[in-house]
This record gives C-alpha cells, structure tokens and sequence, in this order.
C-alpha cells in the first residue's frame, strides 16, 4: 500500500521521500550495510559499460513500434485495407473500436454524454494499457514523444555546450493543468485540450497530411531545446497522467534489483522521468526488488543504460509463475 | 530602549534565504507562469469559434454545432470512408473546431453515393448522430439561389457541354446511377445537352432518389430510402425565365452548388440554416 500511494503522488508531482528504516526489509538494509562500506570505482562502472552488448537494443525496438504503430494508420488509408483506421485520438482496429482514454475523458466532459462506441473503444484500450504498462503509451506509440526525444537530443547537446540551460518547473505543474483542463472541457463545453495537444496534432498531421497547427507543435519542441528539457511531457500534457493511473497496478514494468547495481546514476540522467528513479540512489531502496512507479513510461532507456542490468522489463505475473 | 531596538534590529532584517529555498521560490513562481501562459494559448482557440470566423458544412448526420463541437474527438474516421472524399479536417485557425471534418460543396459536395451514410456508422462519439439511417434525415444546410441573376434558368437559357471544365483544379465527382452503379465519376467528363438548365435538379441526391422510386425502383431496393418531400424544383418566375426553387426536402448536401456550371455559383448552401436552426 505504502509502495502504490508513493507511486501515485509521485505521478501527481510530489518529490520522492526516503524510506524510513523500519519500512527497509532487512535483506535489503544488509545489502545497504554492506554498500556503505564500497567506494564508487569510476573505471570499473565504464568497464562495465563499455563491455555491455547492445546499448540501444530497446531503444530500436521501441522506434521500430512506434513508427509501426503511426504508418499502420497511413498504410491502413492509403492503401483503403481497413486495418487501424482513423487516428490516434480513436480508430478502428480490425473494426474493434479503440478510443484514446484522455481525448475519451476530454469528449464524454465536454458532450456530458457518452455513446456506447466510445464506452466500447475506452474500455478495450484501458486493458490494453494495462496490460502493457499504462504510460508505455507515450514512449512506444506517442509520436510527439518521437519528436520530443530528438528535440531532447539537441538540447543535450547545447547544454553540453553551455549554450542553453534546462529551466526546471514544479512536477506538480502537470496535475494542475490536468484538473485545469478538465474544468475547462467540463465548464465551456468544448474539448479545449484537444485543440492543442500535439499528439492529436501530429498523428493527424502523418494520416492527413501537414497543417498549419504543426507550428504550435513546432513552437512547443522549440520550447524544449532552448527553455525547458521535455517540457511538455514532463510538465503539461494530461495523457500522461491518465495512462499513467492506467499503469499504477500493471504487470508491465520496469524492476529495479539492487543487489549488483553500482549507484552511479547514468540511469536517472537518460531518464524522462528520473524521479521515478530516485530508488536507485544508494540507501535509498526499501526492498531487494522494486518496481518502478507509475510515472514510468516503460521506456527502457534506463534499462539500455544500465551496466549491471540492475533495472530490467519485467512482468509481474509470470515472475509469479516462477 | 535602545537596547529593544537592538534586539529587535536582526528580525527586521530582510531574511536571507538559502539557495535551495530560493530556486524552489522561483520553479513555483516559473510553473505558475508556465500555467497561466498555457493556459492563456490555450483559450485563444476560443475566439475563432465565438466569433464564427469559419463557418462550416458539417457532414451528414452533424450535430447542432456546439454538440458537434464537445462530441467530436477529431479522428477522422468519417474522411477515411467517404467514397467522394468529401470531408477534410479543420485546421488550427478554427480554434477548438482544430481536426474536427467539415465540406466544402462546391470543391466536393456529399452526394450520398455510398447510400448507407458510411461517415454517420464510422463515427465513434455520435457527433454523426446515429440516429440518421438515411439521406432525406440529413440537414447539412439549407440551398438558397443567392445570385439569381447568374442563374441560366432564370435568364431562360439552356446548358450544352461540360460543366465547369475550364475550371482549374475542380476534380468534383458524382455518382450517376444509369452510367456506373457503383463507382462516382468526374463531373466534367460528363456530356450535357438542356434546353433549359436543370443540372441543379438532375444532380440532386434527394430528387433522383424520389425519380426512382417512382419508377419502383427505390435504391438498394429499400422503400425506407425514398425521401418524403421534393427538394429542388423548376418553378416559372414573374421575370420570364424559370426559377430554381428549394423546397423543404432539401438536406443542404450541395451536390447543386457543385454542380452549377456558371462561376461563381448562383445556387449555394446557405450555412445559417442547419441542424441548429431548421428541423430536419
């Protein structure tokens, strides 16, 4: 219980806490003990990075779904084959309905009615997300997170070149725009989020065709490289908080094992959402084994990252199984 | 009492604050910025839809446009099925109506060539309302002869050739039963010889499909399909020629402002006059 409600304030935008020692399993805080008295060895943790296969190994799977997942939409048009029609806001796939949760929650405030389709198209793609994680959906399917990643990219590179500086906002921000954006819907009537949500934007902009509102989202990647690293995913959008609570139970995830891992960090500094990460801060694991919180996008950046494959995928019922 | 203001002295002095309590004043103070900025671009969206800047045809089955506009979750769906592509997603100039579909008549006008009104079935949120099932249950608009003196009919002229192809970039398609069943066709491929100008009427959804049920041939052999009323007849006018009058069976679908050949067209679909205002 402690572990979900930690995981659910986190994504609401409260700052990770340290566990309290009675709350630390003790074969944990032998492991705690142990690594008190370790030194960080520098040469040993680049050893180790050099000598791991496949850095990027989640990284191409998971363009290589994400743009499958956004040409499937055009191929599926173009070529009038009726496989995943419409766009990422609703579709049809195979002719099952499929509903986008936050566009969903955004119509059925607004319309203040919710039609039988919708409730179809919501509750599929709720398990789906579920099942496969919750905010996976933004780093596998989002393709503004695509965008988003090599805007990130540039941003690193000038920061390295001491030309721009990330300008951080309160995590909480996000939650604040979330209920904003609610009341807004609720109260006009119009679905106001959607008007600007890049996501909607850009898939419509590769099934339709490009469009002037491609300069808002232009202006918001802008935004990123020069003001504030991943801006909009850490601090605005809703639809990440929505699959977000949609993956606060889910079997998918991403495990951290402190056993081997060397508390070096390199995880939290390629991470979207590196507070999720905080657990992997030396003294700072409450068990041998933790899931990462729901704020996770299941990205497996960290997972790339890691030299002592300390965080790996993981789904919680097989592990069951075993 | 001097030496009270001594003691008092250190408390008035403004407080010193650590850095970290400092950077944490000003990230609330930016976020708050960051919100109210948002915010504010968010809104702006607001003003294209109030003031009415882009008036638009809704495809069939279209709510009342406010309804519409909660409803529609801007997929999509509706222009993938039309057989005419019809329908196009608004842009970022609409404000809140960004991504929702809408029809341009004369580019393209919604002809009902796939009868079962595949964009209302293709709708996920009901913003088509699913409770149109037919063409003559559509209220798109309403047809008015804004220019009458354009009219070749009302000049009591007749049409002979194609229509409008001499237009630049006019690609607009019509389903002609008698020639191909099944596929719509380019309007200027088509050959027209009348003594007095009817193409309005000829190229009617709703007055061909009373024609042919008429003849007993009601389309898809659906009785249901036969419209009840008459939408556009030729009507002799006061000043000589024949007038194109509309009458209550007009579903404002715009195949006959498409299908005006005189530029611009004399016979438009009047936008005011739609689910909102008149009953289907």
């Amino acid at each position: 219980m402690k572990y979900l409600g930690e995981s659910f304030m986190q994504l609401l935008g409260r700052a990770p806490t340290k566990p309290e020692k009675e709350d630390i399993t003790p074969a944990a805080q032998k492991i705690h003990f142990y690594k008190r008295s370790q030194k960080l060895d520098m040469d040993e943790v680049r050893r180790l990075h050099d000598e791991k296969p496949n850095k990027n190994k989640w990284l191409k799977r998971r363009w290589a779904t994400l743009l499958f997942v956004n040409l499937l939409f055009v191929v599926s048009y173009y070529f009038d084959i009726q496989l995943l029609e419409g766009a990422l806001t609703a579709s049809r796939f195979l002719g099952f309905h499929m509903a986008d949760l936050n566009s969903a929650l955004q119509v059925m405030l607004a319309f203040k009615t919710v039609l039988i389709n919708l409730l179809i198209g919501t509750v599929t793609v709720f398990i789906l997300w579920f099942l496969v994680g919750g905010r996976s959906f933004c780093s596998w399917v989002c393709p503004y997170h695509l965008l988003s990643e090599w805007a990130e990219k540039i941003h690193l590179w000038l920061a390295k070149k001491k030309l721009v500086k990330d300008i951080p906002f309160h995590r909480a921000i996000r939650t604040v725009f979330y209920v904003i954006f609610a009341l807004l819907a609720f109260a006009t009537g119009y679905t106001v989020f959607e008007a600007i949500s890049p996501t909607g934007i850009v898939s419509r902009a590769i099934i339709y065709g490009p469009s002037l509102a491609l300069l808002w989202v232009l202006f918001l990647l802008l935004f990123e490289i020069f003001v504030s690293r991943r801006a909009w995913c850490r601090y605005i959008c809703p639809i990440g908080i929505t699959y977000g609570v949609v993956g606060i139970l889910s079997p998918m995830r991403v495990t951290y094992v402190l056993e081997d891992c060397k508390h070096e960090g390199d995880c939290r500094k390629v991470c979207l959402v590196p507070h999720v990460l905080d657990v992997t801060i030396k003294g700072r694991s409450s068990d041998t084994r933790v899931p990462i919180g729901a704020d996770c996008t299941r990205c497996g950046m960290c997972v790339d990252v890691c030299p002592t494959n300390s965080l790996r995928y993981e789904f919680s019922w097989l592990e069951k199984l075993k | 009492m001097t030496d009270d203001k001594s003691k008092e002295k250190p408390a008035r002095k403004p407080r010193i604050l650590d850095r970290k309590t400092q950077e944490a004043r000003r990230r609330f103070l930016r976020s708050l910025g960051l919100a109210a900025g948002m915010v504010t671009a968010s809104m702006v969206g607001f003003i294209p839809v109030v003031r009415g800047y882009n008036p638009r045809l809704r495809p069939p089955g279209a709510l009342a446009e406010d309804e519409f506009l909660a409803s529609c979750i801007k997929c999509g769906q509706c222009v993938q099925v039309c057989p005419v592509e019809a329908i196009f997603l608004a842009d970022i100039m609409d404000g809140f109506g960004n991504g929702t579909p809408h029809i341009d008549a004369r580019a393209q006008a919604c002809d009902f060539s796939c009868d079962g009104l595949q964009c209302v079935l293709a709708c996920p949120t009901g913003s088509l309302t699913h409770d149109t099932n037919y063409p003559h249950q559509v209220r798109i608009g309403f047809a008015e002869l804004a220019r009458p003196d354009l009219c070749l009919a009302m000049q009591g002229k007749g049409f002979k050739g194609r229509i409008r192809a001499q237009e630049p970039g006019f690609k607009g398609l019509f389903r002609y039963v008698e020639i191909d069943r099944w596929n719509p066709l380019p309007i200027t491929e088509q050959e027209f010889d009348r003594e007095i100008c009817d193409l309005c009427i000829v190229h009617c959804p709703i007055e061909i499909r009373r024609n042919q049920c008429e003849a007993g041939e009601p389309p898809a052999g659906d009785v249901n399909q036969c419209p009840p009323t008459r939408a556009i007849g030729l009507e002799p006018d006061p000043g000589g020629g024949m007038r194109p009058v509309i009458y209550e069976g007009c579903v404002g679908c715009g195949a006959c402002e498409m299908a005006c050949p005189v530029t611009p067209a004399a016979i438009v679909v009047d936008m005011t006059k739609n689910a909102d205002t008149v009953t289907a």
